[in-house]
């Protein structure tokens, strides 16, 4: 199949061995990548902010671009849930209503996408470490994405999933982040806390925007916690 | 900045900091999920249970008309005197005017989130009456000043401690930080009150409209006390309050319970439908029930947000969300906090002055998954700032984001947007985690990310490249075997 790769600007920016990774494991199972450079973001920063004029104008785009692919898969649960739940809202009673939908259908988080539309969770890996995992909330509410990460992650030699005893917001929410630092940085803390309890080495999550958040305020606060995105442990051999 | 927002993030920043009280909330409420938990699995089919819950209310409040119409003739039909209050003020007019009218000095209250968004204490007591509340959470915040913490636990925030200090100090009492204790000193001091008091007041968890009777929810007994012992009941409610069916409470009254404090059901669960009837031997002579819009008719219009008018106050949304948790209820500076409150105050009190607080969310979605009567609130959350920005969007929110729009749809452009970082990162040692930092809000407390040597555009680029590279040669190669 020729699954077409939706890479956000932080995953490009940031942390492009995720978006490496994705490639790698997708080719590895026989797919063909067809990855349009000029969709950088879904919108969802003005649609979050309240400017769905704007978030329109970012998403039209990428609504056009995609029309015609076969699957698509997208980087982040964020990202994700922003193509999957949100486009059909932001353009409702538009002429694109149709086509959000139609895109909605055929979009994937990445780790939804292998376990679930592939029904593949054996990628031969090995990662020899305690890890806990992190559900981003919009995989996990949005799109309710409890198990494709967690049956990948099963069948990763060597690996340990503790896990955490809440499922809590790491405090990110983009904007939030800055415009409330205090209660985002509070929120933070809490995640980071209740990780370390676990004991693990390794936060994993299948989104690189949490994974920003929860290292950085570890690193700030010289906590040893590590955190590696999930394609990066499907990866590990 | 308005006032409110101001207030909100000074107080949350103080909130933040506490971190003997955010331990203390936050232990609160993992032994309440606990609890919850156990108590929904008790549930045939919880996830069913909502549903019908979701379905009964939007019942409900989609003829509202109907069924407070048939509730208040009902409970007009049993002697009860039905009030009408447009706007808060109305409502506390119509209050004062009934305690004149019975030249009361004394009010003994139970539990009433109503009562406090409409700030009846303050005019009450402005005007010389003696208030006193007899829900012990309450009592306990009355005594300390306070408003109440959270919607369903209004003490949450203090110790068993502070409040044994708190007792000593103002009720002269000597008791120790034991709980039983600390309830028996309440306990002598509020039976006086309640033999001594001229009017009862009380709230509503619903208004049943086919049995013209309110319903009451209660762990302690005092609402009960309150409603039986004075002379005179007021009851004050919001007209969304409505349940159409008695047999509806089968239902609700479990999921109130469930969701509020975990229980399987509280303690005392009492039906009101009149004043003392000929022939009965107690109960309050008169009773007056106080039906408040203020401005919940305008959430009415509003079809797109009207299932906000759903909410049983249960709490749970607070619960679970990570910013109460973490900032608490007063930091929200209104009646009803947390997500539900978020949802709800810019509709009730104006959008311009209270539009932050739903600015002020991860957008999370544990409140949408949690709430018993299925509303939708991170989604309203979103409908709420996208209703703040059409009213009246920032000069620079309007550029930045056409200036995102632009560059995002610019390839070409977005292509500078890394090198440009690199650069921008060189250079940011020289202010960074100063007040000069641009990226202050963030550096304070977080280390940034580092923008990678090769972004994956660049990567993909140069792959491709190389595949070109190679491809005329493998060509040539085939076509020199041919
Ligand atoms: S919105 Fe839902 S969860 Fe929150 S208080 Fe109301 S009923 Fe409870």
């Amino acid at each position: 199949m020729t699954v077409t790769l939706f890479i956000p600007c932080f995953v490009d920016l940031l942390y492009p061995r995720v978006a490496v990774s994705i490639v790698e494991i997708l080719e590895r199972l026989g797919h063909k990548i067809d990855f349009p450079e000029e969709l950088n973001c879904c919108g969802q920063p003005a649609f979050n902010s309240g400017y769905w004029d704007e978030a329109r104008a970012v998403a039209l785009p990428v609504l056009r671009r995609l029309k015609n692919a076969e699957a698509v898969v997208i980087a982040s649960g964020s990202c994700g849930a922003m193509q999957k739940v949100f486009y059909p809202q932001l353009f409702a009673g538009t002429k694109q209503e149709a086509e959000a939908k139609n895109l909605a259908a055929k979009c994937w988080e990445f780790s939804d996408f292998l376990a679930t539309k592939l029904g593949v969770t054996d990628l031969g890996a090995r990662f020899l470490h305690k890890v806990t995992f992190h559900d981003g909330c919009h995989g996990l509410r949005e799109l309710g994405l409890k198990k494709p990460p967690r049956a990948l992650l099963a069948k990763v030699r060597g690996l340990e999933l503790v896990e955490m005893k809440e499922e809590v917001c790491c405090g990110f929410g983009g904007a939030f982040a800055v415009k409330f630092p205090m209660i985002s940085t509070a929120m933070g803390e809490v995640k980071c806390a209740q990780a370390a309890e676990t004991g693990a080495e390794y936060i994993v999550s299948n989104d690189s925007s949490c994974l920003m958040h929860i290292q950085g305020l570890a690193d700030k606060q010289g906590m040893k916690l590590k955190v590696i995105h999930l394609a990066e442990v499907l990866t590990s051999r | 900045m308005s006032r409110p927002v101001q207030q909100f993030k000074a107080q949350a920043e103080l909130s933040t900091h506490n971190l003997r009280l955010r331990a203390t909330i936050q232990t609160a409420l993992e032994k309440y999920a606990v609890v919850r938990d156990t108590n929904r699995r008790a549930f045939q089919d919880y996830q069913a249970a909502r549903q019908a819950a979701a379905e009964i209310k939007w019942e409900a409040i989609n003829h509202l008309d109907r069924y407070l119409e048939q509730f208040v003739s009902k409970l007009e039909a049993r002697g009860t005197k039905v009030h009408w209050a447009g706007t808060g003020r109305l409502a506390r007019e119509i209050i004062l005017g009934i305690i004149r009218e019975k030249k009361a000095r004394s009010i003994i209250k139970s539990k009433t989130m109503t009562s406090e968004e409409i700030h009846l204490n303050e005019a009450l007591e402005r005007e010389g009456f003696e208030v006193v509340e007899s829900d012990l959470g309450e009592f306990i915040v009355q005594l300390n000043k306070e408003t109440p913490y959270h919607i369903v636990f209004p003490a949450m925030h203090l110790t068993r401690g502070e409040i044994k200090e708190l007792f000593n100090r103002e009720l002269a009492a000597d008791a120790s930080d034991n709980p039983e204790e600390l309830t028996r000193v309440a306990r002598r001091v509020l039976r006086k009150k309640y033999v001594g008091a001229d009017i009862g007041f009380t709230g509503a968890n619903f208004a049943v409209a086919d049995a013209g009777m309110v319903s009451i929810t209660e762990n302690e007994g005092n609402a009960r006390l309150t409603a039986a012992l004075p002379k005179t009941l007021i009851t004050l409610l919001g007209i969304e309050k409505v349940l159409p069916r008695l047999e509806d409470l089968a239902l609700f009254l479990p999921l109130l319970a469930t969701s509020g404090t975990g229980q399987p059901l509280t303690c005392y669960n009492t039906m009101y439908g009149g004043p003392r009837q000929p022939g009965e031997s107690d109960g309050p002579e008169e009773w007056h029930v106080v039906l408040l819009d203020n401005r919940r008719t305008e959430l009415l219009a509003d079809a797109e947000q009207r299932d906000s008018l759903h909410c049983i106050r249960c709490g749970a949304c607070l619960n679970v969300c990570p910013i109460f948790r973490n900032v608490g209820g007063p930091a929200y500076g209104t009646t009803y906090s947390g997500p539900v409150g978020s949802v709800i105050t810019p509709h009730l009190r104006g959008w311009q002055d209270w539009k932050h607080l739903s600015f002020s969310s991860s957008l999370c979605g544990a409140c949408t998954e949690t709430c018993p009567v299925k509303i939708d609130l991170a989604h309203h959350l979103l409908q709420n700032r996208r209703k703040a920005v059409t009213q009246k969007s920032s000069l620079a929110g309007k550029l930045g984001f056409k200036l995102f729009a632009f560059i995002f749809n610019r390839p070409r452009l977005y292509r500078r947007v890394a090198p440009l970082g690199r650069l921008g990162q060189k250079l940011h040692p020289l202010v960074k985690g100063t007040r000069l930092d641009p990226a202050y809000a963030w550096t304070k407390s977080r280390a940034t990310p580092q923008i990678a040597p090769r972004t994956f555009r660049e990567f993909w680029r140069e792959r491709n490249l190389h595949e070109i590279q190679q491809r005329p040669m493998q060509e040539t190669k085939g076509q020199n075997q041919i």
